[in-house]
């Protein structure tokens, strides 16, 4: 048996949850497991996670789970893992994940392997691939008896499962102990997608020379409709937020679509970006490490092209609609 | 106020990614290592701060193999008290946990740091099961972090943003950039860590349930496409009907 633990946030599921359970399903079918899923907490359709391979949903709705607590969602957990007998206990690698993953393991006496982008199969035997060194590695890793695994949030295709069944969800009530540790307030920007699940990011570094000239950034952007990140120097010297820095020391991302304006491309910056699935590298300097990591390069100033390039999207977007 | 700090040892930010020629582990030929930045950077200059605001004493320990005594001089450098290494070469965060706990949970900590994550295996578990042997909450991703009163207020990163939380200790908290401000250690503070205690314990069995068959590198990227500057149209094109990201 597989259970995934569908994260939801304010009732709604992201994302990470239904890739969660399209990893935890298509594990399942490797190893001729059913798969179901537990929803902690106030949630609007636990039943939408059939769609991605979910058999039953077990739905544990006190509202003392609304809001995370890792002791509190570890034991909720657990209680269901063990009653169910799962094998493989599927995690999302989100900051909520990461909280959770290794006290859940330690609980269950399982094996851990966090932040998996898939697995494999070796004969019967499934094989967890997890990037290593910022993602200039990988490195297999197998299991042996129950084990929790986490999955990074856009590694796989979302693609929903032909003629699922519809899905049986169960309601449960259970006992919930917390650990003590009380939310005070959560500061969330809201408007953009956060950075750690923007598929598209256009990001700057020192090249934009001043923090006044980020103007041509923001317009590409909305244009795209894609999330501003910045290199380390730039949010150092205040030029732009400390959430905006990507790299080893700030948030590592994994975009469709990276656009990297004015940025050498130090190896401790692309530690944070080379899982990108393309990258755009614009710098009038041929020989910037970047474009070494690039799939499309341009080498020009930025200040010309950056305008330029917000042109071409306006007249893509108004060709297309 | 008893603060033990986790750290952990690395290979240099710039070291080269490579393997053993079965690919069963890192080569480690002619690379530099170093303490984690997360431990060294943040946990472990915070631990400092809060001992000299409200007195006390900060404790390093790894589990790890005697060539990482290098790492702990190094924290006692920086202004910790003592160090304590467990002699052992954990293969998992299970095994360094199982041997960080066997140490610390008859210690009476306040807090216990970590780093948020190792910048070569990027797990970040560690915290999690140390928490859970001990049986005490695990604040994870800490930016900032105050103390009075025997009680801290935490911010942590969530996806987008910051959660505050408050939480009375003990806890374990694992240190993200941002939690304090790196310190470099001074000629006085390497000379006095030679004086510094730096005990070696012995590791303790613990079963390991996760095993590493192999590490690969990423198939070579080919090579870049350069795009005419005055023709960004093409660029577009590029990215809606080859690559289709957009
Ligand atoms: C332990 C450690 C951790 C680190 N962690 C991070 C991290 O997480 N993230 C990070 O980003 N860095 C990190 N760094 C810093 C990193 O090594 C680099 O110093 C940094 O990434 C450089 O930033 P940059 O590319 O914006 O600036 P620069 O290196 O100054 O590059 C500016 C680039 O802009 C180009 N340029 C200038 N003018 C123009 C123009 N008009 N048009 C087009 N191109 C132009 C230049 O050719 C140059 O390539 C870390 C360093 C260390 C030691
Ligand atoms: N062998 C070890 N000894 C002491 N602390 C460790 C060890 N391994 C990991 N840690 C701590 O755990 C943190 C996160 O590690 P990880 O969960 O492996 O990414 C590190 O930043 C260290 O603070």
């Amino acid at each position: 048996m597989i259970l995934v633990f569908a994260e939801n946030k304010e009732g709604k599921f992201k994302k990470n949850a239904f890739e969660a359970v399209k990893f935890g399903s298509s594990l399942a079918s490797d190893l001729g497991m059913e798969c179901h899923a537990v929803v902690l907490g106030e949630s609007d359709q636990p039943e939408s996670l059939g769609k991605y391979g979910a058999k039953k949903v077990i739905h544990l709705n006190n509202h003392q789970l609304n809001e995370f607590d890792d002791v509190a969602y570890k034991n909720a957990i657990n209680k269901v893992a063990s009653d169910v007998g799962a094998n493989f206990i599927i995690l999302s690698h989100t900051a909520l994940g990461k909280g959770l993953i290794g006290r859940l393991a330690v609980s269950l006496k399982a094996g851990c392997v966090p932040a998996v982008k898939g697995h494999l199969m070796l004969g019967s035997d499934p094989v967890f691939v997890k990037p290593v060194f910022s993602g200039k590695a990988f490195a297999h890793y197998q299991t042996s008896g129950p084990s929790v695994i986490s999955i990074i949030p856009n590694s796989l295709q979302l693609t929903e499962v032909d003629g699922a069944d519809p899905v049986e969800v169960e309601e449960h009530e259970v006992e919930v102990s917390g650990s003590g540790v009380k939310l005070i307030k959560k500061d969330v920007i809201t408007g953009t997608v956060p950075l750690p699940e923007a598929e598209l990011v256009v990001s700057a570094g020192r090249g934009m020379k001043d923090p006044s000239n980020w103007g041509i950034i923001e317009e590409l952007a909305n244009e795209l409709g894609a999330t501003t990140a910045c290199s380390r120097p730039v949010s150092d010297s205040g030029w732009r937020p400390h959430h905006e820095h990507v790299g080893q020391t700030g948030i590592a991302i994994r975009p469709n679509l990276y656009i990297a304006i004015g940025i050498s491309g130090a190896i401790q910056h692309l530690a944070g970006v080379n899982n990108s699935k393309v990258i755009v590298v614009i710098n009038k300097d041929p020989e910037a490490p970047f474009f070494k990591a690039a799939d499309y390069g341009i080498c020009a100033d930025l200040f010309e092209v950056v305008p330029k390039l917000t042109e071409a999207v306006k007249k893509y977007k108004a060709a297309s609609n | 106020m008893k603060l033990l700090v986790c750290v952990s040892k690395t290979p240099d930010t710039t070291a080269k990614v490579d393997f053993t020629s079965d690919s069963s582990s890192y080569n480690e030929d002619g690379k530099q290592f170093i303490m984690n930045p997360y431990d060294e950077w943040y946990a472990l200059v915070r631990a400092l701060e809060l001992k000299e605001a409200n007195g006390g004493e900060v404790v390093i320990i790894n589990a790890g193999p005697a060539s990482n005594d290098a790492i702990l001089r190094k924290g006692l450098a920086i202004g910790a008290d003592k160090a304590i290494r467990i002699d052992c070469d954990p293969q998992t965060a299970f095994e360094a946990a199982g041997q960080v706990a066997t140490y610390a949970k008859d210690e009476g900590f306040d807090i216990v740091f970590c780093g948020k994550e190792t910048i070569d295996y990027n797990g970040s578990v560690f915290g999690g099961m140390l928490a859970e042997i001990l049986d005490v909450p695990f604040i994870s991703y800490a930016s900032k972090m105050e103390f009075a009163d025997g009680k801290a207020t935490i911010n942590r990163d969530v996806e987008g943003g910051v959660e505050v939380v408050e939480a009375k200790t003990p806890f374990v908290i694992s240190a993200a950039k941002g939690l304090a401000e790196q310190r470099i250690p001074n000629m006085r503070g390497i000379m006095m860590a030679k004086r510094k205690p730096l005990d070696i314990k012995t590791g303790s069995e613990i079963e390991n349930k996760v095993k590493v068959l192999k590490f690969e590198l990423p198939p070579a990227k080919g090579s870049v496409k350069m795009i005419d500057p005055e023709n960004m149209d093409e660029l577009v094109r590029l990215l809606h009907e080859e690559s289709k990201v957009i």
